[in-house]
């Protein structure tokens, strides 16, 4: 747990970067800091392994004071993060995700082996291990840095902005793959962002900075969309926040009929029994598109989307291999959209 | 000290064919000259290289290989094979000895130039000697004229060499004083050298100020 | 002189040999000795320049103006001080005039280190002398090495006009050539100079590659 307690950071100039920020940032969940520039999300972030002191107040690691840490021995304990990677040039890759077990004094084999495992763990190939950073795509200098900041293992990771230089298909793969390792590794994760539906996609918890060092809110994303606290939070959040936050909401509770018909139309099946199309009734006009939803995994937001893609107006509910399970009718995803917008996370 | 007032409160060394006017400007002749025909060669060159981006390794190793010609043998030698008499012998080395410089700091320049600049440029419709006239040259402007800055301070300061094969400029004082052991002649030949060298310095600091954008040297205030 | 007389005698060349291989010894001394010592007093006030950045324009303001003095004016006014003819009268300008060149050079290269690689290095928890050991240093080393490169050349070259003075290593040859008219020495000095400072060159051009495997371009002089 690291705790804000009434932290100010004033700057010689009479700037206020961060304005008497109270928070608690849980255990093993992802926290993410988002907001607009100037909003002192990153100058929060760097107090916590106090690149930045506090003007006022403290910030506690698990009950101690960071003030009262070394800065250097606290350092080593918290991953860190950056955008431009921040590798160091003239070291190999592998040297690079071993320099903090180096730090600590780790013999070299040691260090080596872990750096190895790690580069691996981030979905690295191994033959990159002995290659110079320059050699390097941005996406996979990022995943180095993610391994370097896991390298010795720290119970804390910070990360400040880590995706932002990279184009958007490779910031969703990286987002995907932390996500994966977060499942696995449950570290005590801050991350910075000035990307709203970066935020929403990996917080379990989101803070929402405005400028002038103010917390605006601090809840998970779904009430978040559904319950913005004020305006600013609703401008911040952009528009379809009501379609945005049936991405929390599971599909498992909607109601399937197993029979592959609706009122003027049949689901038409290969003989694996995957769905082929939409078959009108009547007159023998060809098969129209369709969408699906496996229950098991994806969200309400993927079932109303499965519904819209389809002239029947209905998604198919499939199984996790793509194989038939049944149709959901206007009337079952109607119900479920009903109760989703009743309570918000009341589950 | 005494010597600095032994040599410049003689009156005899202000007027006549070794005068200080005289050799004064004997040595800014040399000088001029000799950095006028550097830049004749070396900045197109540069431009060149720069803009085209071949032949860079070559011109580069050439100008190192170049920086380290003697001047004092290269004059020696020349005089020698031409015989006394004639100035544009000496002009040779201090022109070898000025083009390093100014090539490989017009090369850097250019080259050095932001990818992206240059590529606006050419997408706004501008042909290839405009891209280097308008944008490429203004913008490296700084390294051309530190370039030209060092090889003119050079030039002046190696001018000097030039008089022990019996040339004017204001080596005179320094080697003949040395000859003769007229220690206040060659002590005031080397300050008036070095303050001619710390003037070219000042000029060059003020050229860089008329004709490089401040939007290019960051010179602009914000306030 | 006649006509006739060749641009190398090269039986000269053998029967001198022992001399000019002294005067070989005694240049390269007289070229490298300023250049290393240059490096050793560069690289602190370098060091210094960075950490305070008022002491920059003062010291690239003094260098310039080093720099701007005509080395032979500067061994003149040395001779009262350590004498005609000696090394320290050749050592001491050159060693200034290596200062010139190394420390805008240590400046640039610490500056090379981009700003999120030292902040990284602060927050895995480097302190600061091993920071600038580990991270600082080996980064600024292909901009210093280039520095090193003209500073090496420049001197090999700049030493020849201490024969002016009476020491000037293969300088010597100049001065001898000219007295006697003669053209062999003159050619073997230019030759050996040229030779000497291209070779010191390509050393420091394979230490560079050695060293900084991991520079992207190579860096020019």
């Amino acid at each position: 747990m690291i705790t804000f307690e009434g932290v100010t950071k004033r700057y010689g100039d009479g700037t206020v970067a961060v304005d008497n920020l109270n928070l608690q940032v849980p255990t093993g969940a992802i926290t993410v800091f988002v907001g607009p520039s100037g909003c002192g999300k990153t100058t929060s972030l760097r107090m916590i392994n106090r690149m930045i002191d506090a003007t006022e107040g403290r910030i506690l690691l698990d009950d101690q004071d960071v003030r009262k840490i070394d800065p250097p021995t606290l350092r080593r304990g918290i991953g860190y993060v950056i955008q431009q990677s921040g590798l160091f040039p003239h070291r190999k890759i592998v040297d690079n995700v071993a320099t903090v077990p180096y730090l600590l004094g780790w013999d070299k084999k040691k260090a080596r082996d872990r750096a190895m495992e790690l580069l691996e763990r981030v979905g690295l190939d191994l033959k990159m291990a002995d290659r110079y950073p320059f050699q390097l795509s941005g996406g996979q200098q990022q995943r180095v840095g993610v391994a370097r900041a896991l390298a010795a293992d720290p119970p804390v990771l910070l990360m400040d902005e880590p995706f932002s230089a990279v184009d958007p298909v490779v910031r969703t793969s990286l987002q995907d793959e932390l996500l994966r390792l977060q499942a696995e590794l449950q570290k005590t994760i801050v991350f910075v962002t000035h990307d709203i539906d970066e935020a929403i996609k990996l917080g379990d918890t989101v803070a929402v900075f405005r400028v002038g060092g103010h917390l605006a809110q601090v809840a998970d994303p779904s009430t978040l969309l559904a319950e913005p606290a004020d305006d600013f939070v609703e401008g911040f959040l952009g528009r379809d926040r009501g379609i945005r936050r049936l991405s929390f909401v599971s599909a498992g509770d909607l109601a399937v009929r197993s029979e592959a018909v609706v009122p003027g139309w049949s689901v038409a099946l290969d003989e694996d029994n995957r769905p082929l199309g939409w078959r009108p009734d009547g007159d023998g006009a060809g098969l129209q598109p369709f969408g699906t939803v496996d229950l098991k995994k994806d969200s309400l937001r993927a079932a109303l989307d499965a519904a819209l893609l389809a002239p029947s107006g209905c998604p198919i509910a499939v199984d996790g291999d793509g194989r038939f399970a049944g149709v959901v009718t206007r009337e079952a995803l109607d119900e479920a959209l009903t109760r989703a917008t009743r309570g918000p996370s009341d589950g | 000290m005494n010597w600095l007032f032994d040599f410049f409160g003689n009156g005899d060394n202000w007027s006549g064919s070794d005068g200080i006017p005289m050799r004064l400007l004997e040595h800014i002749e040399f000088s001029v000259v000799a950095l006028l025909l550097a830049m004749v060669i070396a900045i197109p060159l540069g431009l060149l290289i720069g803009h085209k981006r071949r032949g860079a390794v070559l011109v580069v190793v050439t100008a190192n290989a170049a920086r380290a010609l003697p001047t004092l043998g290269l004059v020696v030698l020349i005089v020698l094979l031409v015989g006394v008499g004639t100035t544009w012998p000496v002009l040779i080395p201090l022109v070898a000895l000025a083009i390093p410089p100014i090539l490989v700091n017009t090369y850097e320049g250019i080259r050095g130039v932001d990818e992206d600049l240059r590529d606006s440029a050419y997408g706004m419709g501008l042909r290839g000697g405009q891209v280097l006239m308008k944008v490429l040259v203004p913008v490296a402007l700084p390294l051309i004229l530190l370039g030209l800055r060092i090889a003119a301070i050079q030039v002046v300061a190696t001018a000097t060499v030039a008089a022990y094969v019996g040339l004017g400029g204001l080596g005179r004082y320094i080697i003949d004083g040395l000859a003769t052991k007229d220690f206040p002649s060659t002590i005031g030949g080397a300050v008036l050298v070095a303050v001619l060298a710390l003037v070219v310095q000042l000029g060059f600091s003020l050229l860089q100020r008329v004709l490089v954008s401040p939007g290019v040297s960051r010179r602009a205030k914000v306030r | 002189m006649g006509d006739a007389e060749p641009l190398v005698r090269w039986d000269w060349i053998g029967r001198n040999w022992p001399s000019i291989q002294t005067l070989l010894v005694d240049h390269v001394i007289m070229a490298l000795v300023p250049v290393l010592l240059g490096l050793i007093i560069a690289l602190p006030l370098g060091l210094a320049s960075v950490r305070w950045r008022l002491l920059y324009q003062p010291t690239v303001s003094l260098m310039n103006v080093v720099y701007s003095l005509p080395s032979l004016a500067v061994f003149i006014v040395l001779i009262p001080l350590t004498g005609l003819a000696e090394r320290a009268t050749v050592i001491i300008p050159l060693t200034f005039y290596s200062l010139a060149v190394l420390i805008p050079a240590v400046v640039d290269g610490l500056g090379s280190v981009p700003d999120h690689v030292s902040q990284s290095a602060v927050a895995m928890g480097f302190g600061p002398m091993r920071r600038l050991l580990q991270v600082d240093l080996p980064i600024a080393v292909p901009v210093v090495l280039a520095g090193l490169r003209v500073a090496t050349v420049s001197s090999i070259s700049l030493v020849s006009v201490g024969a002016l003075i009476g020491r000037g290593g293969l300088g010597y040859l100049f001065i001898d050539g000219w007295q006697r008219q003669f053209y062999t020495p003159i050619v073997v000095g230019i030759v050996l100079v040229v030779a000497l400072a291209v070779l010191a060159d390509g050393l420091l051009v394979l230490a560079q590659r050695l060293l900084t495997p991991w520079a992207r371009a190579r860096r020019t002089a």
